[in-house]
């Protein structure tokens, strides 16, 4: 297969610590909630790239059931985000801190 | 230089920058924009990698289905902008490159340091049948049905639960 195996995983790796820092850093909770997504996406890429590498169809299964598991909680999850913003008409996760002991 | 190389530069820099720049812009819509320009990046790095049937279903379910659904409640909420990646609160900013950093090490040294060599002259042929969608059908609806059945039921279950969070009031 042409390409080292390492380039992919190393892309994958950084895609996934760019979602981190945003998740860390970013205060709206739309963005938040993409950055996850990235890094559901990274996961995904490591996926496909050992399962072209081994020759086993089982991690591009996996990774079909990691975006249903997406699409449900990007539904679930947007849901919450409206109803919060009806609530407490903002989407600044510190001012959201009702589960906050 | 192989043209299976060029277009994982390509495809890598896309996905690479376009990422990048999704957390560091300060508005929303740009963001998702940005999301999905990366989202189309990660599809073409499939195709260099065989994966047909992922590709396609990720530019289908991700960049039409899941990021359409992201703008609608960015259209709907109108949320104010934030500040910038630049501006924001420099200790936050530095508690997380540290912590980006220090997990992007350790990855790297996984990768590096693993005996992964030997994957690097795996068969193409292989590589080709595997991603086609006939085996990954075959696998779904023979050895994987009940995680199948199962994902169905979960896609129905977000589907009512994501009625009766949006719905006007909770009784």
């Amino acid at each position: 297969m042409g390409i080292p195996i390492e380039y992919y995983l190393i892309l994958s790796a950084f895609m996934f610590i760019v979602g981190v820092i945003g998740v860390l850093t970013r205060r709206n909770a739309i963005v938040v909630f993409m950055s996850i997504e990235l890094m559901l996406n990274s996961a995904n890429l490591t996926m496909v790239t050992f399962s072209s590498y081994l020759g086993n169809s089982i991690g591009q299964l996996f990774v079909f059931f990691v975006m249903t598991v997406a699409a449900a909680e990007a539904a679930i999850g947007l849901a919450i985000i409206i109803a919060m913003y009806r609530n407490k008409k903002t989407l600044n996760i510190d001012e959201i801190n009702i589960l906050k002991w | 230089m192989s043209l299976r190389l060029v277009l994982f530069i390509v495809f890598g820099a896309i996905s690479a920058v376009s990422s990048v720049l999704m957390i560091t812009r300060r508005d929303v819509v740009v963001s998702a924009l940005f999301l999905v320009l990366n989202f189309a990046g990660l599809s073409g790095l499939y195709l260099t990698l065989n994966a047909q049937f992922i590709a396609v279903a990720q530019v289908i379910i991700y960049a039409g289905a899941i990021m359409v659904l992201f703008l609608f409640v960015i259209m709907l909420l109108r949320p104010e902008n934030e500040k910038s990646f630049l501006e924001a609160n420099p200790s936050i900013k530095v508690f997380a490159l540290i912590i980006g950093a220090v997990i992007f090490f350790q990855l790297a040294y996984i990768i590096f340091f693993s005996s992964l060599a030997k994957l690097n002259n795996a068969s193409v042929a292989a590589s080709v049948k595997a991603g086609t969608i006939e085996e990954i059908g075959h696998q779904l609806y023979t050895n994987y049905i009940l995680p199948f059945e199962a994902a169905g039921f979960l896609l129905l279950a977000a589907t009512i639960g994501a009625l009766v969070l949006a719905k006007k009031k909770f009784e």
